[in-house]
C-alpha cells in the first residue's frame, strides 16, 4: 500500500517531539488510492468501483466512443437502471419514450462495453445505493463513485464513496481514476442515546438542520461517537446517504464488528480466507487517537428529536412539534431566499406543523428504501388504517428489499392497514417516472430532497423518517409518530 | 474546446441563495443521452409557467439582462451532481458564475465543460447586485491569467482562486481525459504496487 503521507495540517495536541502525527480515516484510504499528484493540481485517484445508471452514463459512453476507447477495467464497473423505471408493470415496455430510451441506452452500452449489468426485473436490480452495500459490492477501504450525489450512501462500509459528474464517468470509463482536490477532513461525534422514535433518519435531518445546506461543503465527514457505534448498517447508509445534503463531498464510518456482520456471506464479499485476511485488513481502518481533523462537531443524541422539514432545502428542518423560523430569526442576508421557500410551500414565519394535513406519502428511496425502513413503517401501521384521503406509495430499494418484506409477512401487515407494495426505483425521489405529485400538494417523504420542484413541478415535499411517514399515512396530518406507538416493537438496532 | 482569457461581459443576476442543481435544470428534463439542448431548459420552473409560457418577473425573461456571465447568491449548485446544469449553463451561453460559494461536484462539473466558477467575498457580490440594479448594462471583466474579477461600474477588482492546472486546462482548452489518458502506464504501475499490499 502507498503509504505516502499528504496530511500537512498540525495538531495542536501534537504529543512528543518526534512522535508522529497520527492519520484519519480518510486519510489512510485516500492516501492508499493516490496514483499521482498533478504539479499544482488536483490528485489523481484511483477508483475501486464505479456504479453507472441510465441517467449520468450516456454521453459519457459516447465519450469513449468518439474516442475510440474501451472501458479500462470492466470488471470493476456495475450499471443498472433505477431512476426512470416504473414502480408498476415493470414486466411491459416503458410508457415514457424518452425514458425507455434513456434505459435501452444503458441496456445497449452495458452489454457493448461488456459491462456487469443488472437490468430491470434482474434479481438483483434496485437502486444503486442500495444494492452495492446489500450485494456485498461496496466494501470497506475501498474507493467508489457514481454519476450520482447520493454515492456519500457507500462510505458507511468504511469507504470514500462520493458523487461525480458525467465528465468524470467518462474519466473512470477511460482510466479508472478521477482527478479531485483533497477535501478537508471534519468528525461529527454523536454521544449518548436516541430516545424513543428517533431514528438515523432524525439523526442526519438534525445534523443538517444544525450545518446548513452547505455547511460541510469542502469536507469529507467521518461520523463517530455513541449513537453511531450503536447504529445498525442500514440506519449508517441512511446517515452517510445524507452527507452531501450538507454540501459534504461524502460522508464515512469506521467500520466495525456491525459492518463485518452485516457483509459476511453476501453476494460478493470475500469468502473463507479471503474473507478472514479482508477482515483483518479492515480492522486497521480507523482514524488514529492522535489524528487530527480540520474541524470538529460534537452533538448529543439527547438532543434529537423526530424531524421534519418545513422549507425547500434539507437544512431547514426542525423537531416535528416545533416552529418554523420568525422572520427576525432568519439572518438578514438569508432572508428573500426564506421567504420564497416558505411561499413555495405555503407556510407562514413563526408557525407549527403539528396537525396540517398531508396528501401524499412515500416511503422508499436509496435513504429510506430498506428493509429496516419497512420494518419501522410496517409496526407502526399494524392494526391501524390508511387515513383515505392519502395516497401512499411504498417502494421498496431493490428486489431484494421487496423479497425480504415479503419473507416476514410485512407485506400482509401493510395490505391489511390498506398500503400496497410497488416495485423497487428511485420513483418519486425525483419523479422522472410516473410517481409525481401533483402541483401544490403536501406529501411527507422518507427521501433525501425537498427542493422545488423535485417530486414533480409544484410538489411540496416534507422531508422526514418512515415512522413519520407511517403516522402522517394514518392520520392524513402531520403528527408525532411518538404519541401512537405505545404498542409498536420499533427499534433502530434490529440487527 | 474554446479558450479562456479574458472575459467581458453584461450579467445576468440571480440573488437568490442556495440555487440547488434541480432548479438549474429539473429532472424530468434529464432524459436526453446527448449534451446538446439543455440550454433551452436551464431554470425552466422558475423561467416558464406550467403552459410553457415565459414569466415575465423572471430574470431570463428580462431583456434588460442578457450576457454571458451569471451572478448568483451563494452556495450556487448545491445538490445533484447532474452534469446536466453544467451543460444547460453552457448551453444558453453563459461562460462564467460568479457567487461567494458554490457546491463541490457542481464546481468540478463546471470546470469540465469550461464554464469558470469565480469565488468572490460576499461584498464583493453585493456590489455586483447593486450596480448591476442600477444599471443593467454594467460589465465585469474577467482576467484568468491575472485571476481578477473587475466591476466596470465600480472599478472594484477583487482576486480569485483556481489551481494552476485547471487554469492552464481553460487557457489552452484542454481536458482531464487528454491528460489522463497520456499517463496510462502510471496507472498500470499503481494497480500493480496496490495488488502486492494486501
Amino acid at each position: 500500500m502507498n503509504t505516502t503521507n499528504h496530511t500537512t495540517k498540525t495538531n495542536p495536541a501534537s504529543p512528543l517531539p518526534g512522535d508522529h502525527q497520527g492519520t484519519t480515516l480518510f486519510e489512510k484510504i485516500w492516501n492508499a488510492h493516490i496514483v499521482s499528484a498533478v504539479p499544482d493540481g488536483p490528485t489523481q485517484l484511483y477508483i475501486d468501483r464505479m456504479y453507472c445508471h441510465e441517467v449520468t452514463s450516456p454521453q459519457a459512453f459516447e465519450g469513449l466512443r468518439r474516442r475510440g476507447l474501451r472501458v479500462f477495467r470492466p470488471e470493476r464497473i456495475t450499471c443498472m437502471p433505477d431512476h426512470n423505471i416504473p414502480t408498476l408493470h415493470q414486466e411491459q415496455p416503458i410508457g415514457d419514450p424518452v425514458s425507455r430510451h434513456q434505459v435501452e441506452t444503458l441496456d445497449r452500452n452495458a452489454r457493448e462495453f461488456g459491462l456487469p449489468y443488472f437490468p430491470m426485473l434482474h434479481e438483483k436490480n434496485g437502486i444503486i445505493h442500495v444494492v452495492g452495500p446489500e450485494q456485498g459490492l461496496s466494501l470497506p477501504g475501498m474507493t467508489m463513485v457514481c454519476g450520482d450525489s447520493h454515492t456519500s450512501t457507500h462510505g458507511a462500509m468504511g469507504a470514500v464513496a462520493f458523487g461525480i459528474g458525467t465528465s468524470e464517468v467518462e474519466m473512470v470509463l477511460a482510466t479508472q481514476c478521477v482527478f479531485q482536490s483533497r477535501p478537508k477532513t471534519m468528525r461529527i461525534t454523536i454521544d449518548g442515546t436516541l430516545g424513543e422514535g428517533v431514528t438515523p433518519k432524525d439523526v442526519a435531518l438534525y445534523i443538517i438542520s444544525h450545518m446548513t445546506t452547505g455547511g460541510a461543503t469542502g469536507y469529507f465527514v467521518e461520523y463517530a461517537g455513541e449513537v453511531i457505534r450503536h447504529m445498525s448498517m442500514e440506519g449508517r447508509l441512511t446517515v452517510c446517504n445524507l452527507s452531501i445534503e450538507m454540501g459534504a463531498r461524502g460522508g464515512m464510518i469506521a467500520p466495525d464488528d456491525v459492518t463485518f456482520a452485516y457483509l459476511r456471506n453476501r453476494e460478493y464479499a470475500p469468502k473463507g480466507e479471503a474473507w478472514d485476511k479482508a477482515v483483518a485488513y479492515w480492522r486497521t481502518l480507523r482514524t488514529d487517537d492522535n489524528a487530527a481533523f480540520d474541524r470538529e462537531v460534537t452533538l448529543r443524541g439527547e438532543d434529537i428529536q423526530p424531524m421534519i422539514t418545513y422549507g425547500t432545502n434539507p437544512g431547514m428542518g426542525m423537531p416535528i412539534d416545533g416552529r418554523i423560523p420568525a422572520l427576525d430569526e432568519v439572518p438578514e442576508a438569508g432572508r428573500a431566499s426564506f421567504v420564497k421557500s416558505l411561499d413555495y410551500m405555503g407556510f407562514r414565519p413563526g408557525e407549527q406543523l403539528l396537525g396540517k394535513p398531508v396528501d401524499y406519502v412515500f416511503l422508499g428511496s436509496c435513504t429510506n428504501g430498506r428493509i429496516e425502513d419497512f420494518r419501522a413503517f410496517a409496526s407502526y401501521v399494524k392494526g391501524k388504517r390508511k387515513a383515505p384521503h392519502v395516497t401512499a406509495w411504498l417502494v421498496p430499494g431493490s428486489w431484494s428489499v421487496e423479497r425480504q418484506i415479503r419473507a416476514e409477512g410485512l407485506d400482509r401487515v401493510l395490505h391489511e392497514a390498506g398500503f400496497e407494495l410497488r416495485q423497487p426505483g428511485c420513483s418519486a425521489c425525483l419523479a422522472m417516472n410516473d410517481d409525481k405529485v401533483p402541483a401544490g400538494k403536501y406529501a411527507v417523504s422518507t427521501s433525501n430532497r425537498n427542493f422545488e420542484g423535485r417530486q414533480g413541478p409544484g410538489a411540496r415535499t416534507l422531508l422526514a423518517s418512515p415512522l413519520v411517514a407511517a403516522a402522517a399515512a394514518v392520520t392524513g396530518r402531520i403528527t408525532d409518530p411518538r404519541e401512537g406507538m405505545s404498542h409498536t416493537e420499533y427499534t433502530d438496532k434490529t440487527e | 474546446m474554446d479558450k479562456f482569457i479574458t472575459l467581458t461581459s453584461t450579467v445576468v443576476p440571480l440573488p437568490i441563495e442556495n440555487v440547488d442543481t434541480d432548479q438549474i435544470i429539473p429532472a424530468r428534463f434529464l432524459k436526453a443521452t446527448d449534451k446538446a439542448g439543455f440550454g433551452d431548459n436551464l431554470f425552466a420552473d422558475w423561467r416558464y409557467d406550467a403552459e410553457g409560457r415565459p414569466k415575465p418577473d423572471f430574470v431570463l425573461n428580462n431583456p434588460a439582462y442578457h450576457g454571458s456571465i451569471l451572478v448568483a447568491g451563494k452556495n450556487f449548485g448545491s445538490g445533484s451532481s447532474r452534469e446536466h446544469a453544467a451543460w444547460a449553463l453552457a448551453g444558453h451561453g453563459f461562460r462564467a458564475v460568479v457567487s461567494s460559494f458554490f457546491a463541490d461536484i457542481f464546481r468540478h462539473n463546471a470546470m469540465n465543460n469550461f464554464v469558470l466558477p469565480v469565488v468572490v467575498p460576499e461584498a464583493f457580490l453585493a456590489d455586483v447586485f447593486r450596480s448591476v440594479e442600477a444599471d443593467p448594462a454594467v460589465t465585469l471583466t474577467i482576467d484568468l491569467p491575472a485571476q481578477t474579477v473587475i466591476n466596470n461600474a465600480t472599478g472594484r477588482s477583487e482576486a480569485f482562486d483556481i489551481n494552476p492546472y485547471k487554469k492552464e486546462c481553460f487557457l489552452q482548452g484542454l481536458d482531464d481525459i487528454d491528460y489522463l489518458l497520456a499517463h496510462k502506464e502510471q496507472i498500470e504501475e499503481y494497480e500493480r504496487r496496490a495488488a502486492q499490499s494486501h
